[in-house]
């Protein structure tokens, strides 16, 4: 190879080099921009989640088969990778006109510039028809709402606490705090079960303050000052607070819990290894299934303050840097049927966000086997902290409800975790606009 | 490449810089030829790095309406008051101190093992390569299993002891949470280095250990006196990478304990990830990801000084 030669292909390798990376950066910016042309790009956490994604799948093709004007494209992501694939969208403005987001982080986003309001003008459903925790507001900004939600229940079996001589709770007459404590000391007693409640504890993540959270609001705590939210001293660290962390942690000393359960929770309540499990309504359906009669969907136990579950699921949204904002709201309003909401709730095993929708469903009507779940979302639903703060409040208390399971000195947990949250909120203005 | 055209024209003119521009020519190759893996790295390493370092001086978020302003030095204040950040530093620390030898000790044993002469000398090497090819994840998630109450680990503990030693939950114990990922972690990556001192013991001429067994020399002494000095360039790098990956602790971490019980597991690594990501806090995560850099590079300088070669 002469100098010459030598040269050139040096020259060319450069050449080709700089010309991929600049293609690489030129066509992400090619893509992805909204809707032009009449194409408004739809984003789902669905990609594996077959069921809800055929229902969005029939609903996007009814709307494009219903007029001409905006085409529909539907581009689904696995759960776990869709609030990064979001956010990272959002860093380079290219977000779709239409996305779906999980109720809690309606704030985040919707402070953090990612949506706009809904300002809904038709639809067949009124949104006052809706669960309250299945419109997603901010600021008294409608920014999005969700056909269906979930609700937290315990599942029991009938024969088991007839043998214990448990009395069986009622939406009116839910088990009192020690009720509650009097059957697991009797189950405990009784032998069969090692650990006779079921939390779940072997979870992370959004169950935690998901499913931990409501039992704190019991007892009369919360994650934050909601009068203010620029606070959560008084409200995660006063004495109540301090009670539920000092009950939490009881469970496990006294041998009721697991401090951290098994990978498949219901499936060890389903193979008898557990008496009682806090579970969500997603698991009605089977175990309804695998247990029939002797299965009892119980109300949540009331600490004090009556019973609480949360509330708010994935609901539906749009962007900010929607370039067709008409043609979105079109496809909203659209969706904004009976049926829909029907479909949705039937797929996916939840609980219809409207009266009208749950009277058509087997079970969730008036009386039906599943009304214990549709009325706990009605009565006992306390939507998480409405603030954008709620990601970090969120992540602050999984860790430290587990280190206080983990045997912390509930105190000073609480107490630490108050400090991080004022701080964090101080940090951001108390995340003023 | 606009300069290639007046260098020619120049080295026709004076005949006695024909060697330099030779060299300069030779020179402009190497740049073309380093420049794809040079702008590769510029755009995928260095530039994020330093904008990484960049944030750490600022309030950027991950999610925020408002644009990042300079705050000075207020993440680094706040990370030294961060009992977790505290409590990383001395997990990471305490981890590398023992891993670090133990590993590469091990691996040191497995290499000696396996480079005899023997039937079955693939068969072992294979067996101890495969952790390393199997995928942290999926081991974090079976070594789980082991270590639960009911686990493995623990009935094998019972059966030995005839019940009279009740193994502890251990990664819910806070007292064994940390010694149970180092073992893990050991018994994954000794594979590794196994085979780079397989490739440093190859590279010491046979000669020398006939010479020595001629010498009748104990196995103790020819270790010692032949292969130990013949390991030296393997030493250092062997040593140098252990101790980076196991600064960088964190798949583990993420996938068995997510730093807990009681804070005994949180890494550095694990923390930056959890502030950037889960808690929005990008600055802050780029404050610890600039004091993790700092302190590996010092830790990387006292090894490369210690392990110099002595002209």
């Amino acid at each position: 190879m002469n100098a010459k030669t030598r040269r050139l292909v040096a020259a060319s390798l450069v050449a080709v080099t700089a010309t991929a990376v600049l293609a690489g950066c030129g066509s992400a910016d090619r893509g992805g921009s909204g809707a032009q042309g009449g194409v408004l790009k739809l984003w789902t956490h669905n990609a594996g989640n077959a069921a809800e994604y055929d229902v969005v799948e029939k609903v996007v093709n009814d709307f494009n088969a219903s007029q001409t004007t905006y085409k529909v494209e539907i581009e689904a992501f696995p759960q776990g990778a869709y609030n990064d694939a979001v956010v990272a969208s959002s860093s380079s403005k290219k977000l779709p006109c239409i996305l779906d987001v999980d109720g809690p982080n309606v704030p985040n986003w919707a402070w953090g510039g990612y949506l706009a309001p809904l300002e809904l003008k038709g639809g067949e459903v009124p949104l006052d028809d809706q669960l309250p925790s299945t419109v997603g507001k901010y600021r008294d900004e409608v920014y999005a709402f969700g056909f269906y939600d979930v609700a937290l229940t315990m599942f029991a079996r009938k024969s088991v606490l007839d043998e214990h001589g448990i009395r069986v709770p009622t939406p009116d007459r839910p088990w009192t705090r020690a009720e509650f404590s009097a059957a697991l000391a009797d189950l405990k007693a009784g032998g069969k079960f090692e650990y006779p409640l079921e939390m779940g504890t072997g979870g992370s993540g959004e169950w935690w303050p998901y499913a931990y959270s409501p039992q704190l609001q019991s007892f009369g705590g919360d994650l934050v000052d909601r009068s203010s939210y620029k606070t959560a001293e008084g409200a995660l660290n006063g004495p109540t607070a301090r009670d539920w962390a000092k009950w939490f942690r009881s469970l496990v000393t006294d041998g009721y819990m697991a401090q951290k359960s098994g990978s498949s929770p219901n499936d060890d309540f389903l193979n008898g290894k557990s008496a009682i499990e806090w579970d969500g309504s997603w698991d009605a359906a089977k175990n309804v299934e695998k247990l029939g009669d002797d299965l009892l969907i119980l109300p949540p136990v009331d600490f004090g303050q009556g019973p609480k579950i949360g509330g708010a699921s994935w609901q539906w949204a749009m962007s900010s840097n929607c370039a067709q904002p008409e043609g979105a709201r079109a496809f909203l309003e659209f969706t904004r049927k009976t049926a829909y909401f029907l479909e949705f709730a039937k797929a996916t095993g939840t609980i219809p966000a409207t009266d009208a929708a749950a009277a058509k469903i087997p079970g969730y009507e008036p009386g039906g086997r599943y009304e214990p779940l549709v009325r706990a979302a009605r009565d006992f639903a306390v939507v998480r902290p409405v603030t954008p703060a709620y990601p970090y409040i969120a992540s602050v208390f999984e860790k430290t409800a587990k280190d206080i399971v983990a045997g912390a000195d509930p105190d000073a947990a609480l107490d630490e975790a108050v400090k991080q949250i004022d701080a964090n909120l101080k940090l951001n203005d108390f995340y003023a606009d | 490449m606009t300069a290639a055209v007046p260098l020619r024209t120049r080295s026709r003119r004076t005949r006695g810089g024909t060697l330099s521009t030779a060299r300069r020519r030779e020179g402009l190759t190497a740049l073309g030829m380093a420049s794809p893996a040079v702008l590769l790295l510029l755009v995928f390493f260095v530039i994020p790095v330093v904008l990484a370092f960049g944030l750490a001086f600022t309030s950027a978020r991950l999610i925020s309406p408002t644009p990042a302003r300079f705050v000075g030095l207020r993440n680094f204040a706040m990370l030294a008051e961060d009992p977790v950040f505290l409590r990383s530093v001395l997990n990471t620390f305490a981890f590398a101190a023992v891993v670090v030898p133990v590993q590469a000790g091990l691996a040191l044993g497995l290499a000696l093992l396996v480079n005899g002469r023997f039937r079955g000398t693939n068969f072992f090497r294979t067996v101890y390569f495969i952790p390393v090819v199997t995928s942290m994840v999926v081991v974090s998630i079976v070594w789980t299993f082991l270590y639960q109450k009911n686990g493995l680990l623990n009935r094998i503990i019972d059966g030995v002891t005839l019940g009279l030693v009740r193994g502890p939950d251990w990664l819910n114990d806070p007292s064994t949470s940390l010694a149970a990922i180092i073992f893990m972690s050991v018994w994954q990556g000794a594979g590794f280095h196994m085979i780079i001192w397989l490739a440093g013991l190859q590279t010491i001429p046979a000669e020398l250990h006939e010479a020595a067994s001629i010498d009748g020399v104990s196995r103790w002494t020819r270790f010692r006196f032949v292969t130990w000095p013949g390991l030296r360039a393997t030493r250092t790098f062997v040593l140098i990478t252990i101790t980076i990956s196991a600064f960088s602790l964190f798949t583990q971490v993420n996938v068995m304990t997510q730093g807990g019980p009681l804070d005994s597991t949180s890494t550095l690594v694990y923390q930056a990830v959890r502030s950037g990501y889960q808690q929005q806090q990008t600055a802050y995560a780029s404050a610890i990801s600039l004091v993790f850099f700092v302190l590996v590079l010092i830790v990387s300088l006292v090894q490369r000084r210690l392990t110099r070669e002595k002209d």
